[in-house]
């Protein structure tokens, strides 16, 4: 009885602790530093964007940056083009149709690659990215920073812990039916993302 | 006639200073050779985390078809005089 009552109390405690070192990450940045930055070649001049609509939460344990799940979303309606007229086509019915789409996510599914030097490292990401409501599993490099204790320098009164996160990737905009095949001669096929994103997680 | 030759001069002179303003508005707002923006951002870098993000601000700066535009205008202005309906200029 005693060895059973033992071997359930090491059990709970191990549980615990192991649940203790997964930290969430709201990536919801009221500083509206988190920001996304997307470019299409075309004739005149590339079409350079941003998006700073960014929410979501990243499950991760520092100690095993293998582990990782969640979701990042952007608003639509938070992409911008210098443009007007170009943003409006951009956000409008035939491009984005932001009203019928008003998110873009990715999911994170799985990691692998990891290589880890001190607190930051790299790691491939395979998720879901989920574009005017179609989804494509894709594969991502990921540069992850983990800054312990550094929550409260960034001007908050909380203390915890922060994780910064860093892509570059391609996609095309056929694959998730933006114009598909059409316009290439004024807009490129393919779109070049580069994400950097911080979460925080604030000590409970 | 001589009504008739003032408009004239009149129009080509609106014609070469809408030409003028266009360029140098153009000019002066920067030369963008890309198309027209409403908004110009400056990069700036959070000292915590390292990320880069930019900052906008609402400023206009004219592109080329602003240019093409204005350009396009004081030619058809200038255009008008060459209607019949303007005396020709005696030799």
């Amino acid at each position: 009885m005693k060895t059973t009552l033992l071997t359930l109390t090491a059990v709970a405690t191990l549980s615990t602790l192991s649940h203790a070192e997964v930290q969430t990450f709201d990536f919801k940045d009221p500083k509206g530093v988190n920001n996304i930055v997307f470019k299409l070649d075309a004739p005149l001049e590339s079409i350079n964007g941003t998006a700073s609509g960014i929410s979501g939460t990243v499950s991760a344990d520092p100690a095993n940056p293998g582990d990782v799940k969640g979701t990042i979303t952007v608003d639509t309606v938070s992409l911008h083009v210098p443009n007007p007229v170009m943003k409006e086509h951009m956000l409008g019915e035939k491009w984005l149709n932001t009203t019928a789409h008003p998110t873009i996510t990715f999911e994170l599914k799985s990691v692998a690659n990891v290589k880890r030097d001190g607190n930051t490292g790299t790691a491939d990401v395979t998720g879901t990215f989920t574009l005017k409501g179609i989804k494509k599993d894709i594969t991502v490099p990921v540069q992850v920073t983990y800054l312990p204790g550094k929550l409260k320098a960034r001007g908050g009164d909380v203390d915890g812990d922060l994780l910064v996160l860093r892509s570059n990737f391609q996609i095309n905009r056929s694959d998730f039916g933006i114009q598909a095949g059409q316009s290439t001669d004024k807009v490129a096929e393919s779109i070049d993302v580069s994400l950097s994103i911080a979460g925080a997680s604030p000590k409970k | 006639m001589q009504a008739g030759h003032t408009l004239k001069k009149l129009i080509r002179s609106a014609s070469v200073l809408l030409l003028i303003t266009v360029v140098a508005v153009w000019f002066v707002l920067g030369a963008h050779l890309g198309w027209t923006k409403t908004s110009v951002s400056t990069q700036k870098i959070d000292e915590i985390t390292g990320i880069e993000y930019p900052v906008f601000e609402d400023r206009f700066v004219p592109g080329v078809e602003f240019l093409a535009v204005g350009i396009g205008l004081a030619l058809a202005l200038a255009s008008v005089t060459f209607l019949p309906i303007f005396p020709k200029n005696q030799p």
